[in-house]
């Protein structure tokens, strides 16, 4: 009885370091997997092979222009949830007009990179882990390092430098039409009149808003690039692994999006 | 050209260690076909992943065209892997480039020749194969047969010393499988490659073979000719060659006793 209660904690301890054993095996491994990257796209060209431009333009279309209707959509439409959740509250503190203001920040500093790298780690982070994720199960992956040409420069390489520039245009974007849409509904609906709502929120708006909210959408690109890749260079085996490990990659992405939000939004609250 | 000395390899941890490759010794020469035979599970793959160096193994050698490579890193084996190229048993095509592409590949990265002479080429490495007239085609149109051929294409873009196939023949049809030996057998003969083929279609590499290495477990059981193969005595290889589900090597993959096993499942 004594021993196999001690040979249960045992095994639960076992599992358990288990458990931290393989978590700290994948972020070192997304570690030199970022590294590597990073030393292809940016340190490689300057020793003189330089990047191709031409799969990037790929994926740029790929990633971005093609995402624009959903950023669009999404970006939209949480304007005018906020207008509408915040007009209830700030009509009872009689400052209704203050509407434009709140959307606005909100979307410029939170609400607009957020959103936007959301909607990305699910369509393009998915799109990365099932397509190179085949790509490893059918000896695709092995096929470029034995023709000694490097999977990371040839497959991470154009699609991290399109999400690095597409990321941050998206969320312009999306700022926009989020205001738009906070701005249809307040001069509409809400009844607030058009030159006040304008001013208020320009008040209200500073470029820095602009500035941290790009600067977050990078690193949430350089997230959402790296765990997608990560997640289908690891799979080993059968086909099932690339619908496990996309799946995974989502997920993970989606965590790791709100976590590094987090980490800079109390950063600029206590540095700014 | 290929000398591979007392490779081993295991998988896994702990009790769960498997040894895949044993006491692997090898030579492949230069200019002619290896055959490396035997059932699936056997460890034919893995000794040509050892060749390529996408494993390395517990133990032994492996030298190639005069170099020691299990303990290369980086640039080094990357001007290895330059000199042989491989086709793969899947074919592994890039599926969003099309055959002229993919066949220009190797050229575009790791030649300074230029578009024209690049298309020249390709031209020609895709005649040899009898596909010409297959450029712009994505591999997603092509039957197994074809997927084949171009893969065959891209592995001779660079004019390697060495070519590795995996499986050449695996599900394909008679025809096929015949054009197939055919090329392996022109380009070894008429350009002087060394050819490592992993197979378990026995008559074809009867045909094709200089030399026949058969694995049964991890372990070289026989080598030869195809003719001492033919004529071997040991049971194991008999009944390989003949196909025959009776015989020394067991219909049943289990490890274990089967009456063990079910007085240990009766007793719990
Ligand atoms: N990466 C691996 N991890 C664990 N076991 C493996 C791995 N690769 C191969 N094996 C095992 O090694 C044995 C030989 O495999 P393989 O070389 O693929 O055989 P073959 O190609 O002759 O069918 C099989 O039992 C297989 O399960
Ligand atoms: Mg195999």
């Amino acid at each position: 009885m004594v021993r196999s209660f001690f040979g249960f904690i045992g095994r639960r301890g076992f599992e358990f370091t288990g458990v931290f054993e393989n978590f700290f095996k994948e972020i070192s491994g997304l570690y030199y997997l970022t590294r590597a990257t990073l030393y292809c796209t940016f340190l490689e060209p300057l020793r003189g092979k330089p990047n191709k431009w031409k799969p990037v333009w790929t994926q740029m279309e790929e990633v971005g222009v093609k995402s624009t209707t959903i950023v669009f959509l999404v970006s939209f439409l949480i304007g005018v949830i906020l207008a509408f959740q915040s007009a209830h509250q700030l009509s009872r503190l009689g400052a209704l007009d203050f509407v434009g203001a709140l959307v606005g920040v909100a979307i410029l500093r939170e609400l607009g990179p957020l959103m936007t790298a959301l909607v990305m780690s699910g369509r393009v982070g998915a799109a990365f882990t099932a397509e190179l994720g085949t790509m490893k199960v059918s000896d695709e992956v092995l096929a470029l390092e034995i023709m000694a040409l490097n999977p990371v420069k040839f497959l991470i390489t154009p699609r991290f430098l399109a999400l690095l520039i597409m990321l941050p245009c998206l969320t312009i974007m999306a700022d926009l039409m989020g205001i738009l849409g906070g701005f249809l509904i307040g001069t509409t609906t809400l009844g607030i009149d058009p030159v006040t709502y304008i001013n208020n929120s320009l008040d209200a708006m500073v470029i820095k808003d602009v500035v941290t909210g790009l600067i977050k959408s990078v690193v949430f690109a350089v997230i959402i690039v790296m765990v997608g890749s990560y997640m289908a260079f690891i799979i080993e085996g059968g086909a099932e692994m690339v619908g496990q490990n996309t799946r995974t990659a989502v997920v993970v992405s989606m965590i790791l999006v709100i976590i590094a939000d987090l980490v800079f939004t109390s950063l600029f609250f206590f540095v700014t | 050209m290929i000398e591979v000395k007392n490779l081993k390899k295991t998988f896994g941890e702990g009790d769960k260690r498997i040894t895949v490759l044993e006491d692997f010794n090898a030579h492949m020469e230069k200019g002619q076909i290896t055959s490396i035979i035997g059932g699936s599970g056997s460890g034919k793959s893995t000794v040509l992943k050892h060749l390529i160096g996408a494993y390395r193994p517990d133990f032994g050698e492996i030298w190639i065209d005069g170099e020691e490579v299990t303990q290369l890193k980086g640039e080094a084996i990357s001007s290895v892997r330059k000199k042989f190229g491989i086709m793969f048993q899947s074919g592994a095509l890039f599926n969003s480039l099309t055959v002229e592409d993919n066949v220009a590949l190797p050229m575009r990265e790791h030649t300074s020749l230029n578009e024209g002479t690049i298309l020249i080429m390709v031209k020609m490495k895709l005649e040899m194969v009898g596909l010409r007239g297959a450029e712009h085609l994505k591999p997603a149109q092509l039957s197994g047969g074809m997927v084949k051929r171009i893969a065959l294409a891209r592995a001779i873009a660079l004019d390697p010393k060495i070519v590795f196939y995996d499986e050449p023949s695996a599900g394909l049809d008679p025809i096929s499988i015949g054009v197939i030996d055919k090329l392996i057998i022109d380009l070894s003969k008429k350009m002087g490659i060394t050819s490592v083929v992993v197979t378990h279609e026995i008559p074809s590499a009867m045909r094709i073979s200089d030399k026949i290495i058969m694995l049964f477990k991890g372990k070289i059981i026989a080598e030869g000719t195809p003719e001492e193969i033919r004529n071997s005595a040991d049971p194991r290889v008999i009944q390989f060659i003949e196909g025959s589900p009776d015989g020394p090597i067991p219909f049943s993959k289990s490890q274990t006793d089967y009456g063990e096993e079910l007085k240990e499942m009766s007793r719990v």
